[in-house]
């Protein structure tokens, strides 16, 4: 990876997260140390892209704190932006600029010095087999190179926080394989990740987190459950 | 800064290799003011009087056509969740993308404005101030219609809602861009006209990426 990162943790506190007015989960809490990794587990619907979503700021929770370092991440949305990566359903390639151009101004965005983003961007393109479809338009790649491309991002500017919706989606054998050594590389270097998925990813040493313990039952009106903190259960 | 241009030059050639929304907005400019000639008939003096109010109106709903692409695009390829998460003021980011869309929509209209201008038989003294208005006046609309676009982000039919909701901010840059112009006309000072105009596009500097990045937020709630 491209540089170490410092010791840092990052940890949820009694998260709760509301959509359409039905509770998703409650009670949720989780802390993250350098190089820690963990795995969001559970069946459609129980909340892993919301819980991520919240994760990266998208979202407000309904209840709880998010802290980096024991710093509330609301304090300061700028410099949580800047030390996360999320990569969410959507894989973010506009079909008119091709594959370096698209990663190229991603990395740009996110790490200003250009010189610098512009050799980790050729260095992530060849990481995920994607030097040969460099100046390929985006709307000739398959979903599979569009997912990979979006993938590179994650190495084309460096963040400790990786914050991953099901990153396998649409991925070849070949490619997990690769994003698992990626993954692990990242984690080695101190780096975090937070992914939700169905499909068998090989993360050693990875915590699980297992959404469904904290849904809330439907009979419990708002206010009670999310008092309720970590005991409510079904 | 370097963020800033770095979306502005992402949503210029964005708007180049796609090509069609510049042209299609100064070809439905030019297209709708041809129109006017043959409705209302050829005299010149009638013309030349209804010539400011066509090409300002014209000009407003020209621009509005592709507002509604402003951040619909990005929205529905997963783009504006991460333009939200850069680590950059999302005021700044949705200013640069304003920015973008006036130098592809409202710098066209610009340039076309004075050539209308002649085929309406508008007098010469007011095509200066005809300029003059609408450098000052579109970036406005551009502004101003930015939040509309921020707000119908994701609603069904978003580009009705999107004329409904904007159309009525739109009539004091038409008041005082076509005062400013007849003014010129009738060799008054168009200048009073102009400084309001001047002002409205300093407070919606300021406002306008302010407020549609708190619509932007709400809308990938």
């Amino acid at each position: 990876m491209v540089r170490a990162m410092s010791d840092s943790t990052f940890s949820a506190k009694n998260l709760a997260c509301v959509r359409g007015g039905r509770v998703v989960f409650a009670g949720l809490g989780f802390s993250l140390a350098t190089g820690g990794a963990l795995v969001l587990l559970g069946p459609n619907g129980s909340g892993k892209s919301s819980l991520l979503r919240v994760l990266a700021g998208l979202l407000k929770p309904a209840h709880g704190l998010l802290a980096w370092d024991g710093q509330p991440v609301a304090e300061d949305p700028e410099a949580h932006a800047a030390r996360t990566h999320y990569l969410g359903h959507h894989d973010a390639v506009k079909p008119v600029l091709s594959v370096a151009e698209n990663l190229r101004f991603w990395a740009h965005l996110h790490d200003p010095h250009a010189e610098r983003a512009g050799r980790a961007v050729d260095a992530a393109l060849s990481r995920f087999g994607l030097a040969r479809l460099a100046s390929i338009p985006g709307k000739m790649l398959s979903a599979g190179q569009k997912r990979r491309t979006n993938l590179a991002r994650l190495l084309a500017a460096p963040s400790p926080l990786w914050l991953l919706d099901e990153p396998t989606t649409a991925l070849d054998k070949a490619s997990i394989k690769v994003l698992e050594d990626v993954l692990a590389e990242h984690r080695a270097a101190g780096g975090m990740v937070v992914l939700s998925t169905h499909a068998d990813i090989h993360m050693p040493g990875a915590a699980e987190l297992h959404l469904d313990r904290f849904s809330v039952a439907e009979e419990f009106d708002e206010p009670a459950a999310l008092a309720g903190g970590s005991e409510v259960a079904r | 800064m370097n963020r800033f241009l770095e979306v502005v030059r992402r949503d210029l050639r964005l708007a180049l290799r796609q090509g069609s929304d510049s042209v299609m907005v100064v070809t439905f400019f030019v297209l709708t003011v041809v129109l006017f000639p043959f409705g209302i008939g050829p005299e010149a003096n009638v013309l030349e009087r209804v010539s400011a109010g066509v090409l300002m109106v014209t000009a407003l709903l020209a621009s509005m056509l592709s507002l509604d692409r402003l951040f619909q695009a990005d929205y529905e390829d997963g783009s504006l969740e991460l333009l939200v998460l850069t680590p950059a003021p999302l005021g700044m980011v949705v200013a640069a993308k304003m920015l973008a869309h006036w130098l592809t929509t409202g710098l066209p209209l610009m340039v076309a404005a004075p050539v209308l201008a002649v085929l309406l038989h508008m007098h010469e003294d007011g095509f200066l101030t005809l300029l003059a208005a609408m450098a000052l006046g579109t970036p406005v609309l551009s502004l101003v219609g930015g939040i509309g676009a921020a707000l119908v982000l994701g609603a069904r039919r978003g580009g009705v809602l999107l004329s409904l909701l904007i159309l009525p901010l739109y009539v004091p840059v038409l008041i005082f861009g076509v005062g400013a112009i007849d003014a010129a006309v009738q060799g008054m000072s168009a200048k009073p006209h102009l400084l309001i105009l001047s002002a409205m596009l300093a407070a919606a500097l300021v406002l306008a990426p302010w407020a549609s990045a708190a619509a932007l937020r709400q809308a990938l709630e």
